[in-house]
């Protein structure tokens, strides 16, 4: 086992490693000057030539490169010229905030998705087949964005039960409470696609594996039909489920980008949308790579839930 | 393709879904043509106006332009750029992935790598940066969704190529004189098309929903030009004072999103072959029972089981498929009874029926009964059923590695057929469980217990699926093909074990086979299958000997036998009928060489004396008691 | 008698632990270096049980599958290009699925056409003539010749598979399996019209199969392979009734036949070899009764024993009735 994760995790490295390069030509096609927009009116030639050196932009693309890529591996990211601050520390501060949003839509997401598939795949052709069906439907059809403003204008315009938006109160805010009173409508907005997806996949999963031979083979030997739908069958139908929720993760990730701007969530969407509008180049880079590892590192764990869970994918 | 379309109509759902699209479109073609307002014309004396208002019948946005004629528009637009995103997606997506999937090896990898590496980024972060790079604007929004979506359509496009690479017509193309190029465009390319269609109708709302929110973001259409996106993005300062700015196009993309979400559902259903014959249905816990009368209570009280004119049917649309017509069996303690026939016979389905076991949907049993000492099964409550099964009643099927949860242990596979049927202790479960893998003559047991299915053969793999049927020593065990899928050394181990068993244990077993040298060797006696009935019954060495069906004589006449050397075989010409549309009176008549006209009028009765019996007006050998 | 088959030393090594760049780490053997030869008109039956390598062969043989070593020699001349079309004119295959060896969406004729086109540059009007003669020679109606595959039983598909087969005017067709998917009735009626084709056009066969009595009784030859060798090669009148290999008898005792009682012939549990650790002896030396430590050692050559019979083994069982 440990082998196995030590493994996926020197994989890792060659992925890292390229996302590294994507992000970095994506970039370096960026026309115009950065200099230019840093400096904006007092963009004097000199100036201009000035911080390039500063910046290392007269350098060719190459040694560019490699001397932003060293700097990331010391932890210097480089400083954000829009806000005045180390990348890094923006980028934690930001990404921990849309993980708290993000992880808790997650579990929502795959918490949900997963009941309702099997129930849903359990009861197929029922009542509840259908119903789930329906909202399932409604919920991937729905835009994230639109459905966050519509809660806004019942929940907090209308009943006044939740606040607008932000992440803690302005006055007296900051404890757990807090957070949760103001965390649970965008959560819930950012849920609702996630768990339409996993609750399509589970049921289509449930229902393939349902139909196999060993599901039979339990029914024959006079297993309980709870045990055959909720172990038997579920188990198996996890070994497809488990994939797509490291998918999905990337997914409820995205979705947060428009989540945080309707909420205004101080996360790290809304920083990455700000910077690009702002061509705050290292901002965007910086913050791209590191959600990016960090997502490798999640499917990382994704994979080795999976390999503890099915035997036969070799450790 | 139109059966394709008939599939679709049959989907209420799908073409609710199909109507609401074709006018979302048809206006979203007319919009040029409708007498509208400039979308982009504004007037600040206009602004917010609500909804029904003179001359803005859907109200105004900030700058006071007319909302309907901007929702009309921006339809359009939203409409084009998503079908766009999706096609190009699709198109560049399955190129990628037909190529790594036919070529595989080294150029595989590479692409794949590559893909992999595009999906390591959560897919807005991609659309992100593409869009900084290009700048915002609808054509750069447009193609960075495309751009983040090709490496789903080729991921999944490149599966089932890789599947396809590996049937054996691509290699009977190869064998004919086909290019790599000709094979890709004729033999690849015809099977990926609908699942390329399959995975662009599931995705194209989704695609839509991406660039409107590219757009919403400020990042796709540039002012004053609008689409949905962008006038949600727009309004959402107004959220609170205007909400209809907000609500008009949002409601708009769930209406677009939504139906064709449905359509797409619908579209894979329909091209989905294994929809049509209602193949992904669930099967229920236990087979439908439909008995139209149910049969008198008294037992024959011969044998430990008996089924007595049983009835088994599937119904599949508005077929029905008679797999079981009035099939009448019984087995006594340590006896072990043939049920012998070719396929579509209905030995198995008989067999599954017994104890409800028939996938349903399509199976239903219609009619007879399934007594175990005198307690029919057939219609029994779930409850009931299922404490007999495996306790009373145990199978043994085909494929062991297919019939064995390929994820738990095998100890905790036998384990588990005990605990389902009484209270057992952790320790107590594991040594019965090492006991039971003895019972089979599997060697180790004690390691053997802790392997998983995958790591044994498939000869140990029956022997686990024997042991199990074993586990609380039934009186019945119901053995299904169970040697077909091994190989000849590892069947004769397989059978003499299931010979021993039976006469140490006393066990009664009905096995179902196609291989009269394996009834020949295991079963006293033996019934004969054809098209769902028992054609004959008796001893089997009776019937070898002198078969009294023409069926049973010409079936045991096709058999090579070993060590007769070269020769030419008796065939059988033609065909078994098809069990939804079967021939009044002897379904053999059409390929027996006796068969007179009476032979297709009426029923014939299965009929005979002492131990054996015949279906058959003219049988090779007279049973009635004048001649015998 | 010509030769119309001659195989010399060719076997597969599959590489196993392949890396991205760079070679592989190791290797299964899954068909060790063979020496065979059909005789022109001659039916060839190879038989052997699962992982026997039979199929590793026969897709070797058509081209298929390069071979890791080794020649293929057709009516005396070397076939060494792996490009299945230069094969195609002078060996054909006929599937062991006849469903899926068809392409679900082409009809019949699409599929009867590819060889004729491709491999011979027929033109329309030769093509439609002869593919109505091949049909008439497999029994099969010209009607069939717009429909799709899935209309039809598995019996007819076969016939299907073997027509193709025979349009590339190959002399030689590589039969593998090829009525294991079939119902005894039908089976009968596929075995016969191969026994047909092969008197009226002159085939050579080389016929691969797990059933011994299907084998024997369309077979002149039969070669027995075991984990990839060939253990046992003679006629088939001979080699099951008296077989000389302990392999080849414990297969004859193995096959259900009617009126033998049931018996375990090895009263235990065979395993094949591990064959990424295969034995360095003969590889069937772990079940074989008679086997002693010469054969754990030393893998035994084919040789040969009586009139017209080779078997691979140290100690070959006498001669005589089983």
């Amino acid at each position: 086992m440990g082998s196995y994760i030590l493994k996926r995790l020197l994989l890792a490295v060659p992925v890292i490693f390229g996302i590294t390069v994507i992000v970095f030509l994506i970039m370096a096609m960026i026309p115009g000057d950065p200099a230019t927009a840093i400096l904006g009116s007092y963009a004097t030639p000199e100036n201009v030539a000035r911080l390039n050196r500063d910046l290392g932009l007269d350098q060719p693309l190459v040694a560019r490169y490699f001397i932003w890529l060293g700097n990331m591996l010391h932890g210097d990211f480089g400083q954000s010229f829009s806000l005045n601050r180390p990348v890094i520390d923006e980028v934690l501060e930001r990404f921990n905030n849309t993980l708290i949003l993000a992880g808790t839509s997650f579990v929502l997401c795959t918490v949900f998705g997963i009941l309702a598939g099997v129930v849903s795949a359990a009861r197929q052709y029922g009542f509840a087949d259908k119903a789930i069906t329906f909202v399932v439907l409604l919920g991937i059809s729905i835009p994230s964005f639109f459905l966050g403003m519509m809660m806004i204008l019942i929940f907090a315009v209308d009943l006044q039960w939740l606040p607008v938006s932000g992440m803690y109160a302005i006055y007296g805010g900051g404890d757990l409470p807090d957070l949760l009173h103001h965390l649970t409508m965008p959560a819930l907005a950012l849920a609702v696609v996630a768990t339409g997806v996993v609750a399509r996949l589970s049921r289509s999963a449930m229902l393939e594996v349902l139909r196999q031979d060993f599901i039979r083979t339990a029914r024959a030997k006079g297993v309980k039909e709870g045990r055959v739908i909720w172990g038997h069958a579920l188990r198996a139908a996890m070994v497809s489920i488990i994939p797509v929720l490291g998918i999905q993760a990337g997914f409820v990730l995205s979705g947060a980008v428009y989540i945080e701007i309707v909420f205004q969530w101080p996360g790290i969407g809304r920083m990455l949308v700000d910077a690009i509008l702002q061509r705050d180049i290292l901002l965007v880079q910086g913050g791209v790579v590191f959600v990016a590892a960090c997502y490798v590192i999640f499917n990382i764990i994704v994979d080795v839930a999976q390999s503890l869970l099915d035997p036969r994918i070799k450790t | 393709m139109s059966a394709f379309f008939k599939l679709l109509a049959r989907n209420r759902l799908a073409l609710g879904g199909l109507i609401v699209m074709g006018l979302v479109v048809a206006l979203a073609l007319i919009t040029p043509l409708l007498p509208l307002v400039d979308p982009d014309a504004t007037n600040t004396a206009n602004r917010f106006l609500p909804p029904f208002s003179d001359g803005a019948l859907l109200g105004t946005d900030a700058l006071g332009r007319d909302l309907l004629s901007r929702l009309l528009w921006g339809t359009r637009l939203s409409l084009a750029v998503g079908f766009a995103a999706a096609l190009f997606a699709a198109v560049a997506g399955a190129a990628v992935g037909i190529i790594a999937g036919f070529y595989g090896g080294r150029t595989d990898n590479i692409i794949m790598r590559a893909v992999d590496m595009l999906m390591a980024f959560p897919y807005i972060l991609l659309a992100l940066a593409i869009v900084a790079a290009l700048g915002p604007g609808l054509v750069n929004a447009l193609i960075a969704v495309s751009v983040v979506n090709i490496p789903f359509f080729a991921r999944n496009i490149r599966g089932i190529t890789v599947g396809l690479a590996n049937k054996e017509f691509v290699d009977a193309a190869k064998l004919a004189g086909m290019s790599n190029a000709r094979i890709i465009t004729s033999e690849i390319l015809p099977n990926v098309v609908p699942v390329i269609v399959i995975a662009m109708s599931t995705t194209i709302g989704w695609m839509i929903l991406e660039t409107a929110g590219l757009s919403f973001l400020g990042l796709g259409s540039q002012p004053p030009q609008a689409d949905l996106g962008s006038m949600l993005g727009e309004a959402r300062s107004a959220l609170i004072t205007n909400p209809h700015t907000s609500v008009i196009p949002g409601i708009m993309i769930l209406i677009i999103v939504m139906s064709i979400n449905l359509l797409g559902d619908g579209v894979r259903d329909a091209l989905d072959p294994r929809l049509k014959s209602g193949a992904l249905s669930r099967p229920m816990a236990a087979t439908r029972v439909d008995r139209k009368h149910t049969p008198a209570p008294e037992a024959r009280t011969e044998g430990i089981l008996s089924l007595e004119n049983l009835r088994t049917e599937f119904h599949v649309k508005d077929r029905i498929y008679k797999a079981v017509s009035g099939v009448s069996l019984s087995v006594k303690p340590g006896e072990c009874l043939g049920v012998i026939g070719e396929s579509g016979s209905g030995k198995s389905v008989t067999a599954l029926s017994i104890m409800g076991l028939v996938a349903s949907p399509p199976g239903v049993i219609t009619g007879g009964a399934a007594r175990l000492e005198g307690r029919d099964m057939i219609g029994a409550r779930y409850g009931d059923l299922r404490t007999l099964r495996g306790r009373r009643v145990a199978y043994i099927f085909q494929d062991p590695l297919a019939t064995l949860h390929p994820l738990y242990k095998v100890g905790d596979q036998l384990v588990e057929a005990i605990s389902s049927h009484r209270a057992i202790s952790k320790s107590e479960g594991r040594a019965k469980a090492i006991e039971l893998l003895k019972s089979v003559r599997i060697p180790n047991a004690e390691e053997r217990v802790d392997s998983y299915p995958h790591e044994m053969s498939g000869g140990m793999r029956q022997r686990v699926g024997i042991a199990m049927a074993l586990a609380n020593d039934p009186d019945v065990i119901i053995a299904d093909e169970p040697t077909t899928a091994l190989d000849v050394t590892v069947q004769a181990q397989i059978l003499s074990l299931l010979d021993d068993l039976r006469r140490e244990r006393g066990l009664a077993i009905v096995f179902i086979t196609h291989d009269f040298g394996v009834v020949a060797q295991l079963c006293d006696r033996v019934a004969v299958m054809y098209a769902g009935r028992i054609v004959e019954e008796g001893p089997t060495m009776e019937i070898l000997r002198a078969p009294a069906h023409p069926y049973t004589a010409r079936l045991i006449a096709c058999v090579p036998e070993l060590g007769a050397g070269k020769r030419k075989l008796e065939a059988i010409p033609g065909l078994p009928p098809s069990v939804d549309a079967l021939p009044a009176g002897c379904a053999f008549a059409d390929r027996c060489l006796k068969a007179q006209p009476s032979c297709k009028e009426g029923e014939i009765l299965l009929e005979g004396t002492g131990s054996r019996a015949v279906r058959c007006l003219y049988p090779e050998l007279s049973l009635s008691k004048e001649t015998a | 008698m010509s030769i119309a088959l001659q195989i010399t030393d060719l076997s597969k090594t599959f590489p196993v632990g392949k890396k991205l760049f760079g070679g592989a780490t190791g290797g299964v053997k899954a068909v060790h270096p063979m020496t065979l030869s059909v005789q022109t008109g001659e039916t060839l039956g190879i038989v052997g049980e699962s992982g026997c390598g039979k199929s590793t062969l026969a897709r070797m043989l058509v081209g298929l599958l390069p071979a890791t070593t080794g020649t293929i020699e057709i009516e005396g001349s070397a076939l060494d290009n792996a490009d299945p079309a230069e094969f195609g004119k002078r060996i054909q295959y006929v599937f062991q699925d006849p469903i899926s060896s068809l392409n679900p969406r082409k009809t019949i004729r699409q599929i009867m056409d590819a060889p004729l086109k491709l491999l011979h540059g027929m033109d329309r009007k030769a093509r439609e003539k002869r593919i109505l003669e091949i049909f008439d020679s497999v029994n099969l109606r010209a009607d069939f010749l717009d429909r799709y595959p899935h209309e039809f039983s598995g019996g007819q598909a076969q016939r299907i598979g073997i027509a193709r087969a025979l349009a590339a005017q190959a002399r030689i067709l590589i039969l593998d399996e090829p009525v294991s998917a079939l119902d005894v009735s039908v089976q009968a009626q596929v075995l016969n019209l191969l026994a047909d084709l092969k008197r009226e056009f002159g085939l050579t066969y080389l016929f691969i199969s797990h059933d011994l009595a299907v084998v024997e009784a369309v077979s002149d030859r039969i070669a027995v392979l075991y984990f990839g060798s060939v253990v046992e090669e003679g006629r088939a009148e001979e080699i099951f009734a008296h077989p000389r290999h302990p392999y080849t008898k414990l297969l004859a005792e193995s096959a259900p036949v009617v009126g033998r009682a049931l018996s375990d012939p090895e009263d235990g549990h065979a395993e094949l070899p591990n064959p990424l650790d295969p034995p360095p002896g003969c590889a069937f030396a772990m079940r074989c009764p008679y086997a002693t430590d010469k054969c754990r050692d030393a893998a035994p050559e084919l040789e040969q024993i009586g009139d017209d019979q080779r078997v691979a083994c140290f100690h070959p069982l006498p001669a005589g009735p089983l």
